[in-house]
């Protein structure tokens, strides 16, 4: 009953459809998209096969990547319920990955969309999201400032680099003041205040956000809400892994006794010669 | 043909890990049998950026202009494309660093090259195909990253390939080039109040929650202080703020890889152990026996961190009067 009820509700209220028409300037409602990718959940244990040249999925959770999840969706949404607007989640991937798009959209995304190709290349995956940015009409496009999987901050720039768009990586805050943005970004050795107009790329890392566990109504409405499954785009592919090893295993700990502590001095000095 | 090394800078001088990418950058220059060059994008004197001569470049381009105060990558990006266009370079080095992360990718994009983000070694070559290695999986595997586009972008992990000193000398050329204006406005720079950045630093104190409470903290930044170390913690103390987030260490925090990383009572959950295990040596102070953080240290004490702590302070104390 309830699955019904949502679905009527969706048949006429599709928070996509609204925004349809192309705009000529950005002072309406804010557009997000909120690129996500998924990732092997944090707690794995990473094993190899086929003579170690793929990564081994057998009984790997899988999860939105926590960067694009925790804080750039959650602060996405905040911003959309305090200003209006619509986010969109996009994803490049297969259509088992729609269990972690189901889950962004829970979490409180309007619609997504899946571009259905292997992310195995980041200047390939993001000439597919620049492709379609341009034939949308997004404001602000948000990433995770890395996935924890291969850990390249790649795709976000590279997004920015093909539409020619503002990129702001390492951002841990944004405000909106119509197409004025504000945003805290990370540099070495401490942080800045900066300014920019909208349209532009972030990357967004902690701080921005924090984590929203999608609750029961967000996980109903979410059976109903659209993900739009586009082709992909010919681009090149131009790096790939061609094998995979373990870090080598430490040899050994070896043990001081508490009352001396000099020993371990001695040893850092002499032994080990880092100090 | 050349390689093209973007040299970054801070306040007006080079880190370690500048004479890292250069140094770097000359020795595939002469794998592939060409010639590196560096580009340093902020306000250095003349002796400083010929300094990078010594590690291997050949010109050192620099470019002056305010516009490259308010940090914007893509005017970088179109800066460097600029000049890589013109020394005829099919290769760029990064630093694998804040600007690093921010420009590599914009250049990629633009130049339509192959990227490498965070390299660990020299690479290798079986003609035009360049392999290298890269931690992947927040550094609980290594990955060999094959690249067959013409054009490459590298990024070098800091810390990893030692910058070697040549004979080399090199010239300090102006170049032409058109500097985009900046679409960024820098309102306020925040510093972290004159402490050792953690992702540069060579000696890391880190704490977790065996602290007990953030009033103990004294004794770690004691220990930090005498070493010259960056403090770092684990991600529950984070959380509870009992600590800073620019502290947590792990694979949702920062990766570290100092050559020494003390480890005071924190168990070594395998999300911690992914953000250091780059570490050169990992010392591990902790009550528990079986915490897993031993299996992958070098030297273990088993003890209260609030009774070996004290102690440890007072033997580094004495060590660093006696250099």
């Amino acid at each position: 009953m309830i699955t019904l009820t949502s679905t009527l509700f969706f048949y006429f209220y599709r928070p996509s459809e609204m925004h349809r028409n192309k705009r000529q300037n950005t002072n309406e409602i804010m557009k997000f998209l909120v690129c996500i990718s998924k990732a092997p959940d944090t707690t794995t244990k990473i094993s190899f096969t086929d003579n170690s040249t793929k990564f081994n999925n057998d009984k790997v959770q899988f999860i939105i990547n926590p960067y694009d999840e925790w804080y750039a969706l959650v602060r996405a949404i905040e911003l959309k319920e305090k200003l209006g607007g619509t986010v969109t989640v996009l994803n490049v991937g297969a259509a088992d990955n729609e269990a972690i798009i189901r889950k962004a959209l829970a979490i409180g995304a309007d619609d997504a969309v899946r571009i259905d190709a292997e992310p195995d290349d980041a200047l390939f995956v993001a000439s597919q999201i620049a492709q379609h940015v341009k034939s949308e009409t997004y404001d602000i496009v948000l990433c995770g400032k890395e996935t924890i999987d291969y850990n390249g901050s790649e795709v976000g720039g590279m997004i920015a680099g093909f539409l020619d768009w503002t990129f702001v990586s390492l951002a841990t805050s944004l405000e909106l003041n119509g197409n004025t943005a504000t945003l805290n970004r990370e540099i070495a050795g401490g942080h800045e205040v900066i300014e920019l107009t909208t349209p532009f790329v972030l990357s967004a890392a902690k701080g921005m956000a924090e984590a929203r566990i999608p609750n029961m109504r967000g996980i109903m409405a979410a059976r109903t809400k659209p993900i739009k499954v586009i082709s992909p785009v010919s681009a090149e592919k131009f790096s790939s892994i061609v094998s995979y090893e373990l870090p080598k295993e430490k040899s050994g700990v070896k043990l001081i006794s508490p009352e001396h502590p000099d020993e371990l001095v001695n040893l850092l000095q002499n032994e080990a010669k880092v100090i | 043909m050349s390689v093209l090394v973007f040299v970054e800078s801070t306040n007006g001088s080079f880190k370690k890990s500048a004479f890292e990418a250069v140094s770097y950058g000359a020795r595939i220059a002469a794998q592939i049998g060409t010639e590196a060059h560096a580009v340093a994008l902020e306000n250095i004197p003349d002796d400083m950026l010929k300094s990078l001569g010594e590690y291997g470049a050949s010109k050192v381009c620099s470019i002056k202009n305010d516009s490259l105060k308010n940090f914007d990558a893509n005017v970088f990006a179109s800066v460097i494309n600029d000049i890589a266009a013109k020394l005829s370079a099919t290769i760029v080095i990064f630093s694998m660093s804040y600007s690093g992360k921010a420009i590599a990718p914009v250049l990629a994009a633009k130049m339509n090259a192959g990227m490498v983000p965070g390299a660990i070694d020299l690479p290798k070559w079986e003609g035009s195909e360049m392999k290298v290695n890269k931690n992947v999986f927040s550094g609980k595997a290594i990955a060999t990253y094959a690249l067959h586009s013409e054009k490459k972008i590298i990024c070098l992990t800091p810390n990893t390939v030692a910058a070697e000193k040549t004979e080399n000398k090199s010239s300090v050329e102006s170049i032409d080039v058109t500097v985009p204006v900046s679409k960024i406005t820098v309102k306020e720079v925040v510093k972290a109040g004159g402490k050792i950045s953690l992702t540069d630093a060579d000696i890391v104190v880190s704490a977790g929650r065996g602290m007990k409470g953030p009033e103990n903290w004294g004794m770690i930044e004691e220990m930090a202080n005498i070493l010259g170390a960056a403090t770092a913690c684990s991600r529950p103390v984070a959380d509870i703020h009992w600590r800073p987030h620019e502290e947590h260490v792990g694979q949702t925090g920062l990766t570290v890889r100092p050559n020494l990383y003390i480890a005071i009572g924190i168990s070594g959950a395998i999300q911690h152990l992914a953000g250091v295990n780059g570490s050169k040596v990992i010392v591990v102070i902790n009550k528990d026996p079986e915490a897993p953080f031993f299996k992958a240290a070098d030297y273990g004490i088993v003890g209260d961190a609030f009774e070996v702590v004290p102690k440890l302070n007072e033997a580094f104390k004495k060590f660093k009067s006696a250099v």
